[in-house]
């Protein structure tokens, strides 16, 4: 990668972009193997910096981080701007003091992660793991990657490939990454969501809205489910979950209309019964399991990269597997 | 009290004359006045390069001052120092302060303050409800009745939202000529509101601010306005949409005035892509469109005047991420600069328009004594010098407020700010406030 950041999509070229899930692909092969760890970032100091609760994606990380050897600190300040208990800055300021390499970033305000990069209060790599209802670069990452292991293994990258993604696009850091990404990667995307959970100003998003799940559906080969959040309910944005459920979640009836190849992807935690009913997450064309491993493997992807330095090789690749073995 | 002399100055950037001050008052103005009576310290030539203009001292209808309250980030006096570089000779003290400017007493001490400094004249504003909260009036006619003489209301910072309250206002204060100026932001339509709602949002994932919440209440407002025939003012207009309204209501005869900012006049809501909280305003900075129609809007009228919202904020209420951060930034010292170069240079008015709108109109709508006149033999002598064809770089170490939060440091802009007179006595000289 050019930068020592990820704070958006935005920071990687297409061709990065598909490095990172060459990469990955390796990471994963790796973490199959017999022995899961690289020494590739020994004697780095990688801190989870969390200012929301987030299990999935900190364990992600830290699964990782601690897969290429790096040491790991779990830093949770949660609540810090709303109940002005530590702030950004004297948090970013004790990170920097404590020799940080790399600082994974979570926090509910969007803009976050820019922030910490954009201030001298730290000189570490920042990894935006989630900034409020801006982005979630790895998550678009590792949905990329699943995406294209499931639906376009032989091709170089996902052009023609149609996806849906569907629910509360307005809030969701995850549809702006990944309408980001899938369209540098060649994807065809429709956003569908009713129009209260729609953005204005999206006009010149290079996607196709949609107010109708139903119509959405026929013609995709992915469909992405987004997790509606609790606190939306008594916000107006629609008059109760059934209805929701009714005119925006998946279900076996929909999944009936779907291709016989399509996948249905979510990027968890589910609401089982609201957004996507338990059948069809468990369905044989769901691939909401695979995107939590293949989340390790990018993001072993993306610490390799900032913090590796170098652009992986064959040759590194074959060294990997050396290394591999050699410490079994 | 001393005499001063003027030579060869160019007043709204005519003719050049001398101008002679005695008693606080212009005394002669001609073609050539003598030295001779004026103490040689007391003499002002003009620039070296070429002949400054000399203007009726600014008015600001729209200052933050913070005192009492917060004065780590601004004081009367640190607010009337950064007055007097800006150019202004009087100003208007919001009434936002803690405790908030809601009896007699407190906008009374504001007004003492004022006095004491004695760099420009301050003049506070009341607060419409009690504790700004938008539940009880306040004690709107013994602010009016007290040595402060509030003549101008407003909850700015929130809206009057209430229409029942808004409309009581309105006809309350119309025994004594007073005015309400709303802040018009609809609370419901901008909960947790963080930026301009459009294209630059969308992609930030940054909570929308839309127009519509705006000119609602400004639509409203009008209509109550006009139904009880009080007088209305809207603060800080920085919507196109807002403009139509204003326009159509006073084509009507409504009582209604308008002001805008300077930033709105030249900053547009694609700033916040930097995710710095040093572009967080409200309202919040909007469109080019927006831009281009305020400015046209200010060349053509239908906006009254330039307000400065000057907002000064400590240090640690900008460093940090944007929807924490407080919404506000400092204008005092570089309004006219802004003003100037988004109307003037750009060739929509005349400086002798820019006058009406940063002098004589704000002192008629705020009813000030002796501010906004015109330089005339006998008028107040509220006077300021400025260099229109030299430039400045902001820095925000170097500004007078106690606040660092100007959207402008490290830019050039035009016109140099050289001297002011208030009622007479000379405040700022070169550049260097006297005392």
């Amino acid at each position: 990668m050019s930068t020592q950041n990820l704070l958006s999509v935005n920071d990687l070229t297409k061709e990065q972009s598909l490095d990172l899930i060459t990469t990955a692909k390796y990471m994963a092969a790796i973490s199959e193997g017999p022995n899961r760890k690289l020494p590739t970032l020994r004697g780095k100091t990688v801190v989870n910096l969390f200012f929301e609760d987030s299990t999935r994606t900190r364990i992600s990380f830290e699964t990782a981080a601690k897969r290429l050897s790096a040491d790991v600190i779990n830093f949770s300040a949660k609540g810090s701007s709303a109940s002005k208990g530590e702030g950004l800055k004297d948090t970013a300021q004790t990170l920097q003091a404590m020799g940080a390499d790399a600082v994974i970033i979570r926090h509910s305000a969007s803009g976050a992660a820019a922030r910490l990069a954009a201030s001298n209060w730290i000189s570490a790599s920042i990894i935006n793991a989630g900034d409020g209802t801006h982005e979630h670069p790895t998550q678009a990452l590792l949905d990329a990657y699943t995406i294209k292991n499931e639906l376009a293994a032989d091709k170089k990258d996902l052009a023609g490939i149609k996806v849906a993604i569907v629910g509360d696009i307005l809030h969701s850091r995850v549809a702006r990454s990944n309408v980001l990404l899938l369209h540098k990667l060649g994807a065809k995307i429709k956003l569908v969501a009713p129009p209260t959970l729609m953005p204005v100003g999206i006009s010149d998003w290079p996607v196709e809205p949609s107010f109708s799940l139903d119509d959405a559906i026929a013609d995709c080969d992915v469909v992405m489910m987004l997790r509606i959040q609790l606190e939306r309910m008594n916000s107006a944005y629609f008059p109760n979950e059934r209805e929701y459920s009714r005119n925006y979640g998946l279900t076996k009836n929909r999944i009936n209309a779907l291709k016989n190849n399509a996948i249905i992807m979510h990027p968890g935690p589910m609401n089982r019964g609201l957004e996507i009913s338990a059948e069809c997450a468990d369905d044989v064309k769901s691939v909401i399991v695979d995107q939590v491993k293949n989340g390790v493997a990018m993001r072993m992807a993306v610490l390799y990269h900032l913090l590796g330095g170098a652009r992986i090789s064959e040759s590194d690749i074959e060294n990997m597997s050396e290394v591999s073995a050699g410490g079994r | 009290m001393s005499k001063y002399l003027i030579k060869q100055v160019k007043v709204l950037g005519e003719d050049l004359v001398d101008i002679a001050i005695e008693n606080g008052k212009f005394s002669e103005i001609s073609k050539n006045i003598a030295d001779s009576g004026f103490d040689s310290k007391n003499i002002i030539t003009a620039g070296s390069k070429s002949a400054k203009v000399a203007l009726p001292g600014f008015v600001d209808l729209h200052t933050h001052l913070r005192e009492p309250g917060r004065e780590d980030a601004e004081t009367v006096e640190s607010a009337s120092r950064a007055a007097i570089k800006g150019g202004f000779t009087a100003i208007t003290a919001m009434a936002n302060t803690n405790p908030v400017a809601d009896t007699a007493g407190v906008v009374e001490q504001v007004h003492h303050l004022g006095k004491q400094c004695g760099l420009v004249d301050v003049f506070p504003i009341g607060a419409v409800t009690q504790g700004l909260q938008g539940e009880k009036l306040a004690e709107l006619f013994a602010m009016h009745q007290s040595a402060a003489k509030v003549q101008m209301f407003s909850d700015d910072g929130k809206c009057v939202h209430d229409p029942l309250l808004m409309r009581r206002a309105l006809e309350y204060v119309r025994s004594f000529d007073g005015v309400i100026a709303q802040h018009a932001q609809d609370p419901r339509l901008t909960e947790s509101a963080q930026m301009n709602e459009g294209k630059v949002s969308a992609k930030l994932g940054l909570t929308g601010w839309p127009a519509v919440a705006e000119e609602a209440i400004i639509a409203r407002d009008i209509l109550l306005a006009e139904h009880v025939n009080s007088r209305l003012h809207i603060c800080h207009l920085s919507t196109a949409g807002g403009i139509e309204l204003i326009r159509n209501a006073k084509a009507r005869g409504v009582k209604v005035s308008a002001e805008v900012t300077p930033h709105h006049l030249l900053l547009t809501d694609d700033l916040a892509e930097s995710y710095d909280p040093i572009y967080k305003v409200n309202p919040p900075l909007r469109t080019n469109d927006d831009v281009i129609a305020l400015r046209k809007a200010v060349a053509d009228g239908v906006i009254d005047i330039i307000a400065t919202d000057h907002a000064p904020h400590p240090q640690e209420d900008k460093d940090c991420e944007w929807a924490a951060a407080a919404f506000g930034m400092l204008g005092l010292e570089t309004a006219f600069s802004i003003a100037y170069l988004t109307l003037v240079k750009s060739g929509l008015m005349k400086l002798s328009q820019l006058v009406d709108v940063m002098s004589k109109n704000p002192a008629k709508i705020g009813r000030y004594p002796n501010q906004g006149l015109d330089i005339k033999v006998g008028n107040s002598a509220n006077l300021v010098l400025v260099d229109v064809e030299s430039e400045w770089k902001v820095d925000r170490n170097m500004l007078q407020s106690r606040s660092k939060n100007t959207p402008y440091d490290g830019r050039t802009l035009p016109a140099v700010i050289t001297e002011v007179f208030t009622h007479g006595k000379l405040k700022l000289k070169n550049g260097e406030i006297t005392k």
